[in-house]
């Protein structure tokens, strides 16, 4: 059992799956599209499988598979899984499968491509699930640099092909933007490759992450400051790019709105946080000094994206949009718990992560499956809903309040994790940080009140286009997402006994421990 | 004087090559019009496919010695020279499968099918009525397949000469059938004849400088052996200005037939002007045969020079990876945008010859074989698109939609595309990495960030012909794919395949390449 490539076979399922459904025939789209989606359960299963024999007081790594791949380049195939990857590959598999199910029919209109539209939608919904189980799981530098950027390819045929009206300059917009971000990184990782050719430390040049983390934190690979900062910059730009942070945020509204919504959701709630997973994971444990110089910065930086996303979100018409600078708030949220380097912090940030995919995915697609009825995104042409769609409107407000963290829904145990957290260390951030949780009830709680209260409009209740309730597949898509925010809610202890040891961890071998409590307003500076 | 010895099985690819070359002469000479096509494309192939075989026995005997010289030193074969003759030989094997494309048989009366690519008779002046006979008997030119051959085995020859006179001679050897091939295409053909003045104008005032600079270093060293010239240089003979004018007006020379800047000026129009079977195989195999002898002169005769010739290749480089990208972004038409991606990745692969490592040799070995198959490949899919009049449509404009119509092509070409810009998961990514690593390591990593910030711009353009292709809506005369037959589709299943291949697992070829690091002095 422990020699079973568990984790070789998790990434290889959705990807050989998507080979698979792509060269079906024409016109065997209902097969492709149950195809898909037994493919997508399979590769729950097996999350499921590594998460139940995950040990969460055992090694740090776990399920490492380690064999050669380019040795001339000191990168080797090597995939192991900690806590906080752990925890992201639970979310990105239990995600899938309703992406899929809310996804049944976005591709049905698109023609060209010979007839198999949905049949690409399909390939390359599951080609960027496999693409981001490799970023998530790799345990090579290289590696993981690979898949994190070959993942931008299908996520951008997805927004481009089957989206809106503008979704060819969304589209490129996106690719553009990350693509950039990838490169700079690029340079930052055959700098870092350098840089371990050039030490004793290691024998050849190596992308090997544990050994270099390994030898970072005992002091023996000691890199120039100056250049372990332009490497540092170099990774978290492109992570930055990627997550978004603020200013690096603008590709992400327009790629949001012009997907369809199970794309958008893909992109948002799992391609995205394989960007704070590479900060976390990366960043800080490879330069845990330069961590700490850029510390101010990224957390101002995260602390506006915060505000400036809630700020911005209330403002908006589309109720797409709206949600997409929801987002942007919330990963300013998740990277300002990162880099406050608390156990509360990091911790909170891990489980924001997981949360945040849930109350997002199940916000953005239930807008989808409303906007599907009406055709327009607009908010003010909606009202009324909860009258002739009360399960609809039902399960927005759940979800709406899981987005404005209220207690007893999933994200308020991480807000309140990430707040604390921050508040040991920098008071002033997190008073500033707090503020967004009463624009949060603003955008959630007034997009409400506008779309779903209120007279009924004509043509709402009866006729043609009347607004009809959730159907059963619909309800498939929301049910699970809504009962994983109310368990995770009242019972986050499962997820948090995987991410707690892993975050002690990463805090260890970066040297910085939580700051003991005090009422001063002072900057208290980590114990190294 | 002692009668030298020539070591024939060590030239046997060349010879071969050569053999084939003459026989192919002779074929045009005795045959009858109806046999030579397949005459030739058996010569041509047999032969090709007999001087790759003999490359792997040759390094199969060689391995583990450093190399062994021939016919008196003017020859080496040693493990870089026998990797860029594999290389050569077998991009030679698919340009030849692409130049042998006929004609779908719908163009022509009476089921006469002439080349698809090559004009039936060159003699001919465009637009006479000489050339609409020729056109309506289906005659086909073979002629063409003992030029490439020619043209080929002046390339194997470019890689391995050990002294400049040799270099010389197969520079010329491997470029007058070029000029001429350039001219040769079926439809445009004042274009293609102005594309094959161009190129053969400015190739013989390069070629002068080549020869004018080996005169130079001649006078500086006393003798065109690299070798020769290496211990002059090393042993601080007093006319050092000498050598470094020499090295100057060979650097023209071989830039020139790299295509960097500012020695360019060429390569788009002859890209666009030559038949597109030509500018597939030339933009390949004319680089690697190239970027082989430059590499030979810089790591063997002038490796003490280093300190004179590196700023001179750093400024080079910038130039070329910058002037290339930025050109290439304004393009309309998409052979054009192609051949300056061609400038810009010269410039790529200047970053690994000034590495001045070994790892520079071998990153540089392996861009040139993963380029040199991406970009035959690209080409092969440009030949396919053709407006209603046969002719080839490479407007940007008219290539918008064509991925919806036509997903196979769509993909097969953003593949490539994707290759050029250096994308994980593709062959091109590996020999980026791989060259960027090699000047890192070797200091140049100011060229690394030029490199990494032109990447990123080239992307750009790259990726807009993929938004075309796919998510723009074709236009009102919108161009066919011609379905080729098997010999191109071959050419691109292989190419792409490769591509993808090199991306996923390349250490295979990196081996190779590494093995293939130390020239013999």
């Amino acid at each position: 059992m422990s020699t079973f490539p568990w984790l070789t076979v998790l990434w290889a399922t959705p990807t050989v799956g998507a080979a698979v459904v792509m060269l079906l025939p024409a016109a065997a789209r209902t097969l492709a599209k149950w195809l898909a989606l037994v493919v997508s359960l399979a590769a729950l299963g097996l999350a499921a499988v590594v998460a139940v024999g995950f040990d969460p007081a055992g090694a740090q790594y776990q399920f490492v598979e380690s064999h050669r791949w380019i040795p001339s380049f000191g990168t080797g195939y090597i995939l192991g899984v900690d806590g906080i990857a752990l925890a992201l590959v639970v979310l990105t598999a239990v995600l899938l499968p309703l992406l899929i199910v809310a996804g049944w029919n976005d591709a049905a209109h698109q023609t060209g491509l010979g007839g198999r539209g949905v049949q690409a939608y399909l390939a390359l919904t599951l080609a960027v699930e496999g693409m981001v189980f490799m970023s998530l799981v790799a345990l090579d530098i290289l590696l993981f640099y690979v898949f994190f950027e070959a993942m931008l390819i299908p996520m951008y045929f997805l927004i481009g092909g089957f989206g809106g009206e503008h979704r060819s300059r969304a589209a490129v917009k996106f690719l553009l933007y990350n693509l950039f971000g990838g490169l700079v990184m690029l340079a930052a990782v055959i700098g870092l490759y350098v840089v371990t050719a050039g030490s004793d430390a290691f024998e050849s040049g190596t992308f090997d992450f544990r050994a270099i983390v390994a030898a970072v934190s005992s002091g023996e690979f000691v890199i120039n400051p100056a250049v372990a900062n332009f490497l540092f910059l170099g990774f978290m730009f492109a992570f930055a790019v990627k997550a978004p942070l603020w200013p690096f945020h603008r590709w992400l509204p327009d790629a949001a709105v012009q997907a369809t919504p199970a794309s958008a959701v893909l992109m948002m709630a799992i391609m995205d946080k394989v960007g704070t997973f590479g900060m976390l994971r990366y960043c800080l444990p490879l330069f845990p000094d330069a961590s700490t110089y850029f510390r101010p910065l990224v957390i101002t930086l995260a602390v506006i994206g915060i505000v400036y996303g809630a700020v911005l979100a209330i403002g908006q018409t589309d109720v797409m949009r709206l949600i997409a600078y929801t987002s942007i708030s919330h990963f300013g949220f998740i990277i300002l718990g990162i880099f406050v380097m608390t156990s509360q912090g990091q911790a909170g940030s891990t489980l924001y992560m997981i949360n945040h995919g849930i109350s997002t995915a199940a916000l953005f697609l239930i807008a989808g499956f409303l906007v599907s009825r009406r055709g327009s995104r607009v908010i003010d042409a909606y009202g009324g809903v909860q009258k002739v769609a009360p399960v609809l409107a039902g399960t927005f407000l759940v979800a709406g309040l899981a987005t404005l963290s209220l207690p007893g829904l999933a994200p308020f145990i991480s807000e309140f994790l990430v707040l604390i957290g921050t508040f040991t260390r920098y008071p002033v951030i997190a008073v500033f940080a707090a503020t967004a949780l009463v624009l949060s009830a603003v955008y959630i709680l007034w997009m409400y009140q506008r779309m779903m209260t209120g007279p009924v409009p004509e043509g709402f209740a009866e006729g043609e286009r009347r607004i009809r309730d959730l159907v059963p597949r619909e309800l498939a898509v929301v049910g699970p997402l809504i009962a994983l925010l109310l368990v995770l809610g009242i019972y986050p202890k499962p997820a948090l006994d995987v991410i707690n040891p892993a975050v002690q961890h990463t805090l260890t071998t970066i040297g910085q421990s939580d700051p003991p409590p005090q009422m001063l307003p002072r900057i208290a500076e980590g114990v190294r | 004087m002692v009668t030298p010895s020539i070591e024939y099985g060590l030239l046997s690819p060349m010879l071969i090559v050569f053999g084939a070359a003459v026989a192919g002469v002779l074929v045009e000479a005795f045959l009858p019009r109806s046999a030579r096509y397949r005459v030739q494309i058996v010569l041509a192939l047999g032969g090709l496919v007999a001087a790759v075989v003999a490359v792997v026995l040759l390094a199969r005997q060689l391995h583990g010695t450093p190399g062994k010289p021939a016919v008196l030193g003017s020859v080496v074969l040693d493990p870089p020279a026998l990797f860029l003759q594999g290389t050569i030989a077998l991009i030679g094997i698919l340009g030849i499968l692409l130049v042998a494309e006929r004609q779908s048989a719908t163009e022509t009366a009476e089921g006469a099918r002439g080349l698809d690519g090559f004009t039936p008779q060159a003699s001919a002046v465009p637009g006479s009525v000489a050339e609409q006979l020729a056109t309506k008997a289906g005659v086909m030119q073979t002629e063409v397949f003992p030029l490439t051959m020619f043209a080929i085995g002046g390339m194997l020859l470019f890689g391995a000469a050990d002294d400049l006179l040799t270099m010389f001679i197969a520079l010329e050897v491997l470029s007058l059938p070029l000029y001429l091939l350039c001219g040769l295409a079926r439809r445009r053909r004042l274009l293609s004849q102005e594309a094959s003045m161009k190129y053969f104008l400015l190739g013989a005032f390069s070629s002068g400088f080549f020869l004018y600079g080996a005169a130079m270093l001649y006078g500086y060293a006393g003798t065109l052996d690299l070798s020769g010239i290496a211990t002059a240089v090393a042993s601080r003979s007093p006319n050092t200005p000498l050598a470094l004018i020499g090295i100057a007006l060979l650097l023209v020379g071989v830039l020139f037939k790299v295509g960097a800047v500012p020695f360019h000026s060429w390569i788009p129009d002859v890209y666009q002007g030559a038949p597109t079977a030509i500018t597939a195989f030339m933009a390949a195999a004319t680089k690697i045969a190239a970027f082989g002898a430059m590499l030979r002169i810089f790591y063997v005769a002038l490796p003490q020079l280093r300190d004179d010739w590196r700023p001179v290749l750093w400024a080079i480089a910038i130039l070329t990876m910058v002037v290339g990208t930025v050109t290439a972004v304004t393009q309309t038409d998409v052979k054009r945008m192609l051949a300056y991606s061609a400038v810009a990745h010269s410039g790529f692969i200047l970053t690994g010859v000034i590495a001045a490592n070994p790892a520079g040799v071998s990153s540089t070995l392996f861009y040139l074989f993963a380029y040199g198959f991406s970009t035959l490949g690209a080409f092969a899919v440009v030949g396919l698109v053709r407006n209603a009049t046969g002719e080839e449509a490479t407007g940007m404009a008219q290539w918008a939609g064509l991925g919806r119509r036509y997903p196979i092509v769509g993909v097969v070409f953003s593949l490539f595309l994707l290759a050029f810009a250096g994308i994980p998961l593709t062959s091109g990514f590996v020999s980026k990495f791989a060259v960027f690593k090699a000047a890192g390591e070797g200091g140049a990593i100011p060229l690394v960030i030029i490199g990494v910030v032109a990447s990123a711009v080239a992307a750009y353009f790259y990726v807009r012909v993929i938004v075309l292709m796919f998510f723009t809506d074709p236009p009102e005369d919108a161009p066919e794919v011609v379905i080729p037959s098997g010999l191109t589709t071959a050419v691109i299943t292989v190419t792409a395949a490769v591509t993808f291949a090199l991306g996923a697992l390349p250490q295979p070829l990196l081996d190779l390449a590494n093995d293939a690091q130390t020239f013999l002095r």
